[in-house]
């Protein structure tokens, strides 16, 4: 079958700096797609470059099978975009606005309905006669996501749509997502939230300095690494034994996260060491390896901007 | 109708809209300021000698400062349009969207001409009662007129593609466009002036758009009807040529 987005050799550079440097990879129609990486890695560029908002300096890409350069009238068509930045036009209101928007796309009257439902499935019905500059940032946001929905895309790419939402606000667009999804709908999610991916996402993709670091799925990227961790409470003052010394991951208020190569490191082990040095153990507790770990494992970095926590 | 012309029209109506729900700003306004020159400097110069035979100084003057309206707000429409979008970010709505070059510089510059219709009618429409002008040839008149919106018009989106905050539109219509209408001829026939600035006037563009204006009116002007449309022409020709070549090749727009 045809790819959703096939992109290939794709490099682009703002002057000195250079944002990708030869990314391929295909995204697959009707695949829940997450495109993750730290800030500056280029998400952003590759969306822009895909929306064709931004130039590349070499490579190719084409939506549904068409070129966005030079069938870029059909590629658009099948492609909606939700930008990272909240921009809007403050002359107009909310539905005046999506009617133009469905305007642009050839979309007349017919999509009307489709409009008032996307209104009432956001919760924006109430704010549909308002001037876009009246509304709040969230309101903003699901505008925007509605904007890129108007013309039913059969890709549909959202930067960060859920960046400064709050849990209510994020809880219905994953369903609206999903929802979606479930119809057919590509989805292409760019998040810090790495749960969010964990959950939504079938296959995920992790760009890092402008390269593509690892694509895979959800489950095989989770699979990947051999690890589990194993939290300890050791009581007040014990030590823990030279030898595991090595395996710390984390530490925190007495807790210590050992980070374990099954094969390696049988958690047995553990036990015997601490049973040998004579220490004894106030609370145990296993985690298996998320998202997150595998991120700051390919990165060396946390994906989550500082202060945010989902 | 097409996806595509469905896409044209929308941009179309989208930009009529704008200037047609503040019509205080964009007609009103430079309506009564353009009448304040025809006050001011129909009473100071009512004693002139008529600039050619049977044509009073106030006539002579009121083609001249409906052209210079159409000028200044063909220009102003599409500069400040384009700004607008840029410094909100939201031309990324229509620089997303399946729409063309081609879509683009139409629908921008026929907005644009029609809002400098409404104010050049509006203004014939005020004055007539006063100055009724004779209508010599209306094809001349259409004709400047439609070339003239329309190139200014696309000056104002090249301004718009350029600038990158409303400072350098402010700084090209102050440094460009209102001087050079307002030495174009508007207030004076260029054969009234040293022989320096008269040769200079003929390499002033507005000066052909201002004098094949009256051209259309009185039937006669400074120079030959077909040198002005020629002129005219020629400017029309070689802006859009460079603006659509920015439009197709993404110039400033896309980074
Ligand atoms: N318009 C631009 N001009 C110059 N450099 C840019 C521009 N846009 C992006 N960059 C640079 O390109 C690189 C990639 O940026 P990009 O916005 O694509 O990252 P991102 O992965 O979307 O990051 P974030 O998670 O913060 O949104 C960065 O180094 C950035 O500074
Ligand atoms: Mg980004």
């Amino acid at each position: 079958m045809q790819p959703a987005i096939e992109i290939a050799g794709v490099r682009k550079t703002y002057g000195p700096v250079t944002a990708l440097r030869g990314i391929d990879f295909e995204i697959r129609q009707g695949e829940f797609f997450g495109l993750l990486g730290p800030n500056g890695a280029g998400k952003s560029t590759l969306i822009s470059i895909i929306a064709g908002l931004v130039q590349m300096n070499a490579g190719r890409i084409s939506v549904m099978g068409y070129d966005t350069v030079r069938q870029f009238r059909q590629a658009r068509r099948q492609l909606g975009v939700v930008p990272q930045e909240l921009v809007f036009d403050p002359f107009f209101t909310v539905r005046d606005m999506l009617r133009i928007q469905a305007g642009y796309y050839g979309c007349g009257r017919e999509v009307w309905p489709w409009i008032d439902e996307m209104l009432d499935r956001l919760d924006l019905a109430g704010k549909s006669g308002s001037s876009m500059r009246a509304l709040s940032g969230g309101m903003k946001r699901r505008v925007l996501i509605a904007q890129a929905l108007v013309h039913r895309p059969q890709v549909v790419i959202l930067d960060e749509p859920t960046a400064g939402v709050d849990v209510e606000l994020r809880r219905t667009l994953w369903s609206f997502m999903t929802e979606l999804h479930r119809a057919g709908t590509t989805v292409v999610l760019t998040t810090h939230y790495l749960e969010e991916a964990q959950e939504l996402c079938e296959r995920i993709a992790i760009l890092d300095k402008g390269a593509l670091q690892v694509i895979d799925t959800t489950r095989e990227l989770l699979a990947r690494h051999p690890f589990r961790f194993l939290r300890l409470r050791l009581p007040e003052g014990a030590q823990l034994p030279e030898a595991l010394r090595p395996l710390v991951a984390a530490e925190q208020e007495g807790t210590l996260e050992l980070k374990l190569e099954s094969g390696r490191h049988p958690i047995s082990a553990v036990f015997m060491a601490l049973r040998d040095a004579g220490v004894d153990i106030d609370d145990v507790h296993t985690r298996e390896p998320d998202l997150e770990d595998i991120f700051i494992e390919l990165t060396g970095r946390s994906a989550a901007p500082a202060g945010a926590s989902a | 109708m097409t996806p595509d012309q469905i896409g044209f029209v929308t941009l179309l109506r989208k930009e009529v809209k704008r200037f047609w729900s503040v019509l205080g700003q964009t007609v009103t306004a430079p309506v009564v300021t353009t009448m304040l020159y025809l006050l001011v400097f129909a009473q100071a110069m009512k004693d002139r000698a008529s600039v050619y035979e049977g044509v009073s100084y106030t006539e002579f003057l009121v083609p001249g400062l409906v052209m210079m309206a159409v000028i200044q707000n063909a220009f102003a429409n599409t500069s400040s349009s384009l700004i607008q979008s840029k410094v909100m970010g939201n031309i990324v709505f229509l620089q997303m969207a399946p729409l063309g070059p081609l879509q683009w510089f139409g629908a921008y510059v026929l907005a644009a001409l029609l809002r400098a219709a409404l104010v050049a009618l509006t203004m014939l429409a005020v004055t007539l009662p006063f100055v009724p002008l004779p209508v010599t040839s209306p094809l001349a008149l259409v004709a400047v007129f439609v070339l003239t919106g329309a190139s200014l018009a696309v000056m104002g989106l090249i301004a718009g593609i350029l600038a990158e905050k409303f400072d350098h539109i402010a700084a090209f219509t102050n440094f460009f466009v209102t001087p050079l209408s307002f030495l174009s001829g508007v207030f004076y026939s260029v054969h009234a002036l040293p022989p320096l600035w008269y040769h200079a006037s003929h390499f002033n563009p507005f000066f052909y758009m201002i004098d094949g204006f009256r051209y259309g009116f009185f039937g006669h002007a400074d120079v030959p009807i077909w040198q002005s449309l020629a002129w005219c022409a020629g400017f029309f020709g070689v802006a859009s040529a460079i603006c659509l070549r920015m439009l197709v090749t993404g110039y400033k727009l896309k980074k």
